[in-house]
């Protein structure tokens, strides 16, 4: 500036005026400044009734556009009425986010995914306390904002949200259980028919006489530990069925079973059980319900409780049976400290490493729900246990052939047997 | 008596169970409702189920101090501790029970500086019992434990900035081994147990598997 004023008085007026003309156009922030956006708009807007789902949602979509940038955003706004205000903002997102590839229980996994983009509104959300009808149409406009500037793509787009009855991308796991009940449902009949089943040998199962014998002849107690997990389940469910077998063998042997619970209702399950077994048995005054017996609700309390039993009462023989998480090596590792056989069954795989390492026979994963097959030999639950590995056999079969698909960039099986 | 205790609970179970694994392939609403109808149950049923649970602990401790077993004073500990704390409950800071639970009572003391720490307490007994246990697995007895003790240690020190400073392939087979070897084992258990829960569900629904009603097969 003080350049330009030296120089005009130097030469006069006609460079003051170039000077002038210089500031105005060729000013840094002239220069520099960015131009405003140019918008290209997005085509193929659609609504739709998002499938699977409770009747909630509405999905959205629409084409990527070449102007697509973090700083620029779509915004759709929503109506009742076609001809309405469309006043009420539904969603706002960055205009380079939001693809139909995140969803494909949608839109699958075909290639052009990427090429559109997909939100998902909750209309009942957005119109909350106002009266909406079941088959109520709601309508949409697509607006894509930059700073200052903003297009309305004319096209409105309309669905309503209904109700599915049936989860179609939940087919594939549907149709699988109807195969493995089939095969199970025909190994159970099929045992009726022919009880002398072969069955491979249990380790963990067939020392649980020896563990129960050895008990009797100490004249100390069998210490049988329930998982963290109530009678919802299906482990605990399990553990229960196993306790009932035990405690049938106990009350024959006349030795001292007790059972530690960190559920009440587990806690009255495992008295019924118990019970029943002594019944069966022929002793039933030989139960008493103080030895089934809650000793703390929570995890390390428990583990502080059951541990106290375990140093104190020393048991011969002890069944971490259910679903264990971090107390699991406390509580095996202070068993075993006791000198006590231990028999673990859990299906919580971070924690059989542990059991493993402490106990002396562990019931890995599957083998803790044919414990009570095993023991029983009851023919009809025999035969789930045939059943069991039959469906596993297919497993094999399946994992090698897809392998073998994959190996060759055909994932199509990966994604039939997709959970969703 | 043996409908009540055999037949009703059985179909009971028959109805819910196939009712419960239908209801997983249905989406609509109705079918949601119903989900939380019965996970409301069976909060209920295990709210009421406390007080089972309670009377079964103090009726244990007090036969205990009652008879002067081994270690009764801990089951006077017991006693001491519940009672302290339903003083405090009631008392919610001096606004009583039948007002919302005030916040910084002596009950949240009683949580936060003796409850909580005494947890973890226990919880950080783990820590010397999982050295104990790794001794005693990664003793070299046979080919599967030295297998064991090989992939442990490469493992451990993949884990460990000191793996990287020895060799740069240290993580990088450390992590091979917890993605390949070790998630398919993992995920061979897994289908295992899937089997197995659904076998169990279905000796179950059908009425096969009767002993977690007590009993057996009669």
């Amino acid at each position: 500036m003080l350049l330009i004023l030296i120089m005009t008085s130097v030469f006069g007026k006609l460079f003051f005026t170039a000077g002038i003309i210089f500031i105005v156009f060729f000013h840094p922030s002239v220069i520099f400044a960015q131009s405003p956006p140019f918008l290209i708009p997005p085509a193929d807007f659609k609504a739709f009734d998002t499938p699977n789902d409770a009747g909630e949602a509405i999905s959205l979509t629409w084409s990527v556009s070449p102007s697509d940038h973090p700083d620029i955003f779509y915004v759709i706004y929503t109506d009742k009425d076609k001809n309405g205000s469309f006043e009420k903002e539904a969603i706002r997102i960055k205009s380079n986010t939001g693809y139909r590839t995140s969803v494909p229980e949608i839109y699958g996994y075909k290639k052009e995914n990427g090429d559109y983009h997909h939100v998902q509104i909750f209309p009942r959300k957005i119109f909350q306390g106002e009266t909406l009808g079941k088959k109520q149409v709601y309508y949409f406009k697509l607006v894509m904002v930059a700073e200052d500037t903003k297009i309305t793509l004319d096209t409105i787009a309309s669905a309503s949200a209904r109700g599915n009855w049936l989860h179609t991308k939940k087919i594939n796991n549907f149709a699988i259980m109807i195969i493995l009940s089939a095969i199970i449902l025909y190994f159970i009949v099929h045992a009726r028919k022919n009880p002398n089943m072969f069955l491979r040998k249990i380790g963990g199962l067939d020392a649980v006489d020896d563990a129960l014998g050895r008990a009797t002849e100490m004249g100390k107690p069998v210490l049988f530990v329930h998982g963290l997990t109530g009678m919802g389940s299906i482990s605990t469910i399990a553990a229960t069925s196993i306790l009932g077998r035990i405690a049938r063998k106990i009350a024959d042997y006349d030795a001292n079973l007790k059972v530690v619970n960190n559920d009440p209702i587990v806690m009255s399950v495992s008295q019924e059980v118990v019970k029943e077994s002594y019944l069966e048995a022929g002793r039933p005054d030989a139960y008493n319900p103080d030895n089934v017996f809650l000793v703390a609700s929570e995890q390390f309390p428990y583990v502080a409780a059951v541990g106290g039993i375990m140093t104190r009462e020393r048991p011969a023989a002890n069944f971490f049976v259910g679903y264990f998480y971090a107390e699991a090596l406390i509580l095996a590792e202070t068993g075993a400290s006791t000198g006590a056989i231990q028999i673990a069954g859990t299906d919580a795989y971070t924690q059989l490493p542990f059991f493993i390492t402490t106990c002396d026979y562990t019931l890995i994963g599957e083998e803790l729900y044919a414990a009570s097959a095993y023991l029983s030999r009851e023919p009809m639950l025999m035969g789930t246990l045939r059943a069991q590995d039959v469906g596993k056999g297919i497993l094999i079969i399946i994992l090698i052939f897809g392998t073998l698909l994959a190996s060759f960039g055909l994932k199509f099986i990966t994604h039939l047997f997709e959970a969703f | 008596m043996n409908f009540l205790k055999r037949t009703i609970p059985l179909i009971i179970a028959f109805v819910m169970g196939v009712l419960m694994a239908l209801q997983y392939y249905v989406p609509h609403k109705l079918s949601q409702d119903l989900l939380e109808v019965v996970t409301r149950w069976d909060r209920i049923i295990a709210g009421f189920a406390v007080f089972i649970g309670a009377y079964s602990l103090f009726h244990l401790h007090w036969t205990r101090i009652k008879r002067k077993v081994e270690g009764w004073g801990y089951s006077a500990f017991v006693f001491f501790g519940a009672i302290i704390t339903l003083i405090f409950g009631l008392l919610n800071g001096g606004k009583f029970f039948w007002n919302d639970k005030q916040d910084g009572t002596m009950f949240d003391w009683l949580y936060y500086y003796i409850q909580v720490p005494a947890g973890a307490t226990i919880f950080s007994i783990l820590a010397f019992f999982i050295a104990s246990a790794a001794y005693r697995t990664f003793r070299a007895r046979t080919n599967e434990s030295t297998v064991l003790l090989i992939a442990a240690i490469i493992v451990m020190l993949g884990r460990v900035p000191i793996g990287n400073y020895i060799s740069q392939y240290i993580p990088a087979v450390a992590d091979w081994i917890m993605a390949v070897p070790n998630l398919a084992a993992k995920r061979g258990i897994l289908l295992g147990v899937s089997l197995g829960a659904i076998a169990t569900s279905l000796k179950i629904i059908f009425g096969i598997e009767r002993s977690y009603l007590g009993g057996g097969e009669q």
